[in-house]
């Protein structure tokens, strides 16, 4: 599986990662390498397998629909690179 | 006084039981020896000697008034994956700068709620994606082992400790700490264990609560402790185990009494040899090491079965998309707005993408782009949902060999501890280090690495246990044969402290 710059910048934009023309070269060729070795995966037919989606049988747990905690927004702030009276302050999302 | 730094974490707690010392002391005697050892070693990236002096103060009193808890005043390294309350937490990555959490992981409030001092908090590589703790934003950790050159001297090169419990792995063995916490997504715990002389386990999945461990794979990851001994072992999962309603996966199981079980011996036990570990180009003296573990377990009265998991080469390639496709959707909240670092960009794509760039390292971007890649639009059926079937199949294998074997025993590395750059140049044979390792973490079950042996260089090699789910009580008996028949591996001098 190639990967080529353009996809390598494709998947960047997705992931919100800034690269360098550098990095989007070296990347490519980091990328296909691995997307070919793990290519081996399509010696196995898996065409009666269920995906694996728990490692131990349990059913979902359920629990009350109540709130259990709360009233702690200095908490929640108190870690935010930008803060006002207890509000996340970021930058202009609408235009 | 003898150096209570060698003790193991049995012997410390009954020494504070009989009072031949403190908690106190026991405690300082730590902080003394991660001052004089941190500068070379780097297996804390904060030390809390304040912290833990308080704790070990209530300790002191408790024991005084004869209401010790089970782990009363016994000092351990905190990986630093953990969040800790108020205590900075970083997964040792730039991204999240001076991250304090306002709440404790259940894990750790459980080793204290038992009476566990802190002494700080551990390095590992970056959000856990490595293993040789080169990827950490704080440094390399430096492995407390060196070579045994020709001339019978110890090189000076350095090694690594494995990863990504490096710190962990580095400060048990070079006695920073009675014993530490550690996580295990595709071998963390068992691979830097075997590379130190250590015993590490990583329990079934479910066994442990993830809740407040900073997420790398969310259907691998599970925390254990990295230790001295068997018996410490089984004392810290014991106490590390529980069921916790804030997380969803953890399960609602007994957790048996381990170390009561130990000595119980293992006459009759089915023990599986699986042929598809016996790799290509497997070197002698791992050979040897497994075929020592297997004349032990006889020796003691097991019974040795060649069985077959077929699906075991794929283990590792559908764990490099199952991880980094979980990864990179956990690590999406690293977007500088609510917490860790931010880099103010142009707009508000452009800040998220400086910040992002800026806050994680080459590993973890590469793996958040090889996860992005493989759950974008178009791929999700062909590597993801590919990758979750395999994985049925290789627990399938596991499920046949239980029908015949009651553990499996295999080499826990490839090969025994590496020096710095030698295989961080290229990611695959990075990867390749945890090929007997990832298919426990595929497959949900209990995994415990124990140190066995010797390589040629006279650094420490682990044989690998692997048990049914929830059955880690027959990993903890099994593994003290070994331990009894092997010895335990102390590192032979303490060359970094000097000067």
């Amino acid at each position: 599986m190639h990967v080529d710059e353009a996809t390598v910048r494709r998947i960047a934009r997705l992931a919100r990662i800034k690269i360098s023309d550098a990095e989007a070269k070296s990347l490519e060729g980091e990328l296909s390498n691995i997307l070919d070795w793990v290519a081996q995966l399509d010696e196995v037919d898996t065409s009666a397998v269920e995906p694996m989606t728990r490692v131990v049988a349990q059913a979902m747990k359920m629990r009350d629909d109540v709130v259990a905690d709360g009233e702690i927004a200095d908490l929640v702030t108190a870690n935010a690179p930008s803060s006002e009276d207890n509000f996340f302050v970021v930058p202009k999302v609408v235009e | 006084m003898t150096d209570l730094t060698k003790l193991s974490l049995a012997e410390a707690r009954d020494g504070l039981a009989k009072k031949s010392f403190s908690a106190r002391e026991l405690t300082d005697a730590f902080i003394t020896a991660i001052e004089a050892s941190n500068g070379a070693l780097n297996a804390y990236v904060l030390p809390t000697p304040e912290h833990a002096r308080a704790q070990a103060a209530e300790s002191d009193k408790r024991i005084a008034a004869g209401s010790s808890r089970a782990l009363e005043g016994l000092p351990l390294g905190n990986k630093d994956l953990f969040a800790t309350k108020g205590i900075r937490t970083t997964a040792c990555s730039k991204i999240l700068d001076d991250f304090k959490p306002p709440y404790e992981s259940t894990v750790g409030q459980n080793l204290w709620d038992a009476g566990a001092v802190m002494l700080g908090k551990l390095n590992n590589d970056e959000f856990a994606m490595g293993s040789s703790n080169e990827t950490s934003a704080f440094g390399n950790v430096v492995s407390p082992w060196r070579r045994l050159g020709g001339d019978g001297q110890r090189s000076t090169d350095k090694l690594v400790p494995g990863g990504s419990s490096g710190g962990s792995s580095a400060a048990v063995s070079a006695n920073l700490c009675l014993a530490a916490t550690a996580t295990d997504t595709g071998g963390s715990i068992r691979q830097p264990a075997a590379l130190t002389g250590t015993v590490g386990i990583k329990p079934t999945y479910g066994r442990c609560s993830r809740w407040g461990i900073v997420a790398f794979a969310s259907s691998l990851d599970q925390a254990g402790p990295i230790t001295k001994t068997v018996r410490d072992a089984a004392i810290m999962l014991k106490a590390m185990a529980s069921h916790d309603p804030k997380d969803t996966t953890s399960v609602d199981a007994l957790v048996p009494d381990y170390e009561a079980a130990l000595g119980k011996g293992i006459k009759g036990l089915r023990v599986g040899i699986p042929k598809e570990y016996r790799v290509d180009g497997m070197s002698a003296e791992i050979q040897k090491l497994w075929d020592d573990g297997i004349a032990w377990l006889k020796a003691a009265g097991a019974t040795i079965h060649d069985i077959s998991l077929p699906h075991t080469k794929y283990a590792l390639p559908a764990y490099y998309i199952v991880a980094p496709a979980e990864a990179s959707s956990n690590l999406a909240r690293y977007d500088g707005m609510r917490y860790g670092m931010r880099v103010t960009g142009s707009n508000l794509t452009d800040t998220y993408e400086l910040t992002r760039a800026a806050g994680f390292g080459r590993e973890v971007r590469r793996r958040i782009l090889i996860g992005t890649y493989v759950l974008s639009a178009g791929y999700y059926d062909a590597y993801y949902l590919k990758a979750q079937k395999v994985r049925t199949l290789i627990k399938r294998d596991f499920d046949d060999a239980w029908t015949t074997v009651d553990v499996v025993l295999t080499p826990t590395t490839p090969s025994p501890a590496f020096a710095f750059g030698e295989k961080s140049g290229d990611p695959l044979a990075m990867y390749l280090e945890d090929i007997f390792t990832v298919t426990v973490n595929m497959a949900g079950l209990p995994g415990m690495s124990v140190p066995a042996g010797f390589s040629s260089q006279g650094t420490p090699l682990g044989l690998q246990l692997i048990g049914k789910p929830f059955d880690e009580t027959t990993l903890f008996q099994t593994a003290q044969v070994i331990e009894d028949a092997a010895g335990r591996f102390p590192v032979p001098d303490r060359w970094w402290m000097k000067g």
